[in-house]
């Protein structure tokens, strides 16, 4: 009896090894709600000041100084999002590694990271490429694609659920490119609400009751 | 080849925890570097370096000795002779649960 618990141990100890060396597993589910939360507020603001920008748009018509403002608030915005969800995302990552007692800089981390940055710098050049000529309309559908297409590359390297997350935002990126104008719900959705409800699905899965998760 | 159980063919090289799991690491990894198996598997250098030795005469795995700039870096990868040692050992272990039961 004790002699089958020790293969089974073993063999378990196997598992846990490949999967451990080969996958980053310290990503916390909170790390997407943070992300989420932030991406809303953001969302939010935007709606806000485009909604005013189009009042004064109706009431003085179009000036150029208007539109610069909103471009530029606009822009500032979108870094200050950017900012503050991978800071809070480092943050409750960083706590499960330093919980789990994982280094959070391994080479899974960089395998992580290299996957997911192929797609994510490709579209962003991608996109930028596109602003070059003045072609606005796919920029929200883009941002959605390429940032499914990293999380499903980076799969492979992390949780494995991750992949149906990717696939969302590229379905959702797509399904953008029939609505132009509407980006910005589309992003609210794609980069608010699904990492919410994802982060969520995570964290009750793996980091709710630690001692059930046998994947540390 | 140190089968110490010619019927389970079990390997006692891989009695060992800390063998067992360097063996299962670079199952899976092309290469390895000392220091990501050394905090894989939360073991002192001596203890670590210990294991590689025996795994590495008994042909098990290949060492790589490079440089980052001026700190040595050793990376590990598994050779041919101890991908079949470690299917087998757990073949035999997978085996040895069914039959149990």
């Amino acid at each position: 009896m004790s002699e089958e618990n020790s293969h089974l141990d073993a063999l378990q100890d196997i598992r846990r090894m490949m999967q451990r060396s080969t996958r980053f597993i310290s990503l916390s589910g909170l790390s997407g709600i943070a992300a989420g939360v932030c991406a809303l507020v953001g969302a939010w603001f935007a709606y806000d000041w485009i909604h005013e920008y189009y009042v004064g748009y109706g009431q003085a018509g179009y000036t150029n100084a208007a539109f610069d403002r909103l471009k530029f608030s606009l822009l500032i915005l979108a870094a200050v999002v950017l900012a503050t969800s991978l800071v809070s995302a480092f943050y409750f990552t960083w706590r499960k590694a330093d919980k789990d007692k994982l280094p959070l800089w391994d080479h899974t981390a960089r395998n992580l990271a290299l996957n997911m940055a192929i797609p994510l710098v490709t579209g962003g050049l991608f996109i930028l490429a596109m602003l070059q000529y003045d072609e606005w309309k796919f920029v929200a559908p883009a941002c959605l694609i390429f940032y499914g297409l990293a999380l499903v590359n980076g799969s492979k390297y992390t949780l494995s659920e991750i992949r149906y997350l990717g696939l969302l935002e590229i379905a959702l990126g797509l399904l953008n490119t029939q609505f132009i104008g509407y980006g910005l719900y589309f992003w609210a959705v794609g980069f608010g609400v699904l990492h919410i409800i994802y982060g969520f699905a995570m964290w009750w899965k793996y980091e709710r009751n630690p001692a059930a998760a046998n994947v540390r | 080849m140190a089968v110490n159980n010619p019927i389970s063919g079990l390997n006692k090289i891989f009695d060992n925890r800390i063998r067992l799991g360097v063996m299962s690491i670079l199952m899976v990894n092309d290469e390895i570097s000392f220091n990501d198996l050394k905090a894989l598997l939360e073991v002192t250098d001596g203890n670590l370096a210990t294991h590689l030795v025996t795994l590495e005469t008994e042909g098990f795995l290949k060492v790589h000795k490079g440089f980052i700039g001026r700190k040595t870096n050793t990376t590990y990868a598994i050779t041919k002779g101890g991908q079949k040692a470690f299917t087998d050992h757990v073949t035999a272990l997978e085996k040895m649960i069914k039959g149990m039961k």
